[in-house]
């Protein structure tokens, strides 16, 4: 338990870069000065630090954009309907989970939003093969399946990154030489689709009742030409964002478990965002409370 | 800014530690703290530096708390590892003392020592079958396991028969052993079930629910149709009744039984009993 707890957290933090970022530069029109191009161990260090001065950071760093977000959280109910137009900062789509639906799998969760949906289902602990054994911990597998066709690069990526903020609040130690699979199955993308597995990969476990030290929720940002960020974009908001940022918080102490993001992007602009997804995570676990209570209200 | 900055803390964390008294039969979340009837005082870790010093701080009573399914421990610290409802069963020493653990609903079963559960045979090797629980890995059952079973005298198992049996042997590290015999070598009810009947499989929480001591489903059941029915903490019920179609009804109204309310099954009984 204590190797696994040392790991678990900020050292866990996974910040993927992509490579067109580094590729492009010298096509790409100079960026402002003030902005940098972040990459690599740069970011990871950046992370980490945002990670532990992140009370601050709300208060002292935006408050203006904070407040915009109090009151706004206030009016979005996770059950209302969408927000007819979306302001242009920090609202989040309505999301909506339904849990238990499959009846082969030890756990299965579809979780929407807004037009984004992914259904997920859960093995495990269960048998495992040899070669895939680990004798001190459970082997955990995450296998994501596009909505058509074969899963390519792109799936493989994400599907490492979801395994990655799994293994980190997943409590594997308890169930050595088993695994546990989580299957996802993209059901229609429409923008913010790593956030949107995160969150149903996290109720699928949940349901099936793998043993956890906290949940997770996954936090998309964009960030648009004009420096201003919104969360969880549809499709065509990412489309034409200059930077797209995706966060996995864990439910305790809000850390960050993963983070995975694309474009151009200052250093203050990445802690904006990390202190906004911080704060819709809030909403996020509310959310993921209530609908549990939900699902247990009839036993 | 001290204070909106508490404040914020609080409402970050959501879920701080709560008294393990007053969340109890609600549902807790992985990751929550819980605190014990002996820390509910002291605020929990966090309160520890305003904790007025006491002279008798050595001599506190101390209770003893078992931790069981859904929580673990982390230095002094009681976490919940799984959604559920937290439940709590005094011990008999009174004053917060007892057991603590959380009823969830899942599908998968974990091997327990002490759990009579329904298994398959699925292999014979030498003088051990191999025994489908339901669990990471088959149990194995050794043929000298059952009642008046020798070296010379074999019992007749044969692959894909049922087992009803008993772990001894369950831990994490280890393949399960199962017994069909008791501490006094008596079968007591184990061993293999017979040809007919039905098996069929639902959560574990509804076979926990159904094996409560008083139970009124099963006591309403007994007394629609003459029936034997065996129940494996694994999740897999065994059922049989005087013909297949009574045995689908009993097998179908336990399936039900899991999202009804007393009334609605009290409906469904009734209406069972006239036709």
């Amino acid at each position: 338990m204590a190797f696994l707890d040392s790991l678990g957290g900020s050292r866990r933090d996974q910040i993927v870069s992509k490579r067109r970022d580094t590729c492009g530069r010298g096509s790409r029109r100079a960026p402002h000065p003030s902005w940098r191009l972040l990459i690599g161990y740069a970011v990871c260090t950046q992370a980490r630090a945002s990670g532990r001065k992140r009370q601050s950071l709300l208060h002292v760093g935006s408050p203006a954009m904070e407040e915009s977000m109090q009151t706004e959280t206030k009016v979005r109910p996770e059950s209302g309907a969408e927000s007819g137009p979306r302001s242009p900062s920090c609202t989040l789509r309505h999301f909506a989970c339904e849990q238990n639906l499959l009846s082969r799998p030890d756990g299965s969760a579809s979780f929407l939003q807004g037009d984004t949906s992914v259904l997920a289902g859960v093995y495990g602990p269960a048998e495992v093969k040899v070669r895939k054994e680990i004798f001190n911990k459970a082997t955990l597998e995450v296998i994501l399946r596009p909505k058509i066709g074969l899963p390519g690069v792109a799936e493989k990526s994400r599907e490492r990154l979801i395994r990655n903020t799994c293994e980190a609040v997943v409590l594997g130690a308890l169930h050595p030489r088993t695994s546990i699979t989580v299957v996802l199955q993209v059901i229609s993308d429409a923008g913010s689709l790593l956030a949107c597995c995160l969150n149903a990969a996290c109720m699928a476990l949940v349901d099936a009742g793998v043993p956890m030290r906290a949940l997770f929720c996954g936090v998309t940002c964009a960030l648009d030409s004009d420096g201003t960020f919104m969360l969880d974009p549809t499709a065509k908001q990412e489309k034409e964002a200059r930077a797209v940022l995706t966060f996995a918080l864990d439910s305790v102490e809000r850390k960050l478990l993963m983070s995975t993001t694309k474009g151009l992007y200052s250093d203050a602009e990445l802690q904006q965002c990390l202190a906004a997804a911080q704060t819709a995570s809030q909403h996020v676990f509310r959310f993921y409370r209530e609908s549990l209570q939900r699902r247990y209200s009839k036993s | 800014m001290a204070e909106p900055a508490a404040h914020a803390a609080e409402s970050f964390a959501g879920c701080r530690a709560r008294a393990a008294r007053t969340v109890l039969d609600q549902v807790v979340l992985p990751g929550e703290e819980l605190l014990l009837p002996e820390q509910e005082d002291g605020e929990g870790p966090g309160g520890a530096g305003e904790r007025p010093l006491r002279l008798n701080a050595g001599a506190r009573p101390r209770v003893r708390v078992v931790c069981g399914p859904g929580l673990r421990r982390c230095g002094d610290r009681l976490l919940v590892t799984k959604c559920g409802r937290l439940r709590h069963k005094e011990a008999g020493g009174g004053g917060g003392s007892g057991v603590y653990w959380v009823d969830s609903q899942q599908k998968r079963y974990v091997p327990v020592k002490g759990d009579h559960v329904i298994g398959i045979v699925t292999a014979k090797s030498g003088d051990i079958f191999k025994v489908d629980v339901g669990g990471s890995e088959p149990a194995s059952l050794s043929y000298l396991a059952f009642e008046g079973a020798t070296k010379r005298n074999r019992p007749n198992v044969q692959i894909g028969d049922l087992i009803y049996g008993q772990f001894v042997v369950a831990n994490k590290d280890m393949e399960p052993e199962m017994v069909c015999i008791d501490s006094c070598g008596r079968a007591n009810g184990m061993g293999v079930i017979g040809q007919d009947g039905l098996l069929f499989k639902v959560t574990l929480g509804l076979v926990r629910k159904l094996l409560a001591p008083n139970c009124e489903i099963l006591q309403e059941v007994g007394k629609l149709y003459p029936l034997e029915i065996v129940f494996g903490m694994n999740g897999r019920i065994w059922v049989k009744a005087k013909t297949i179609q009574q045995t689908l009804i009993l097998a179908n109204v336990l399936e039900a039984c899991e999202h009804m309310t007393a009334d609605q099954r009290k409906q469904i009984f009734s209406r069972l009993a006239e036709s």
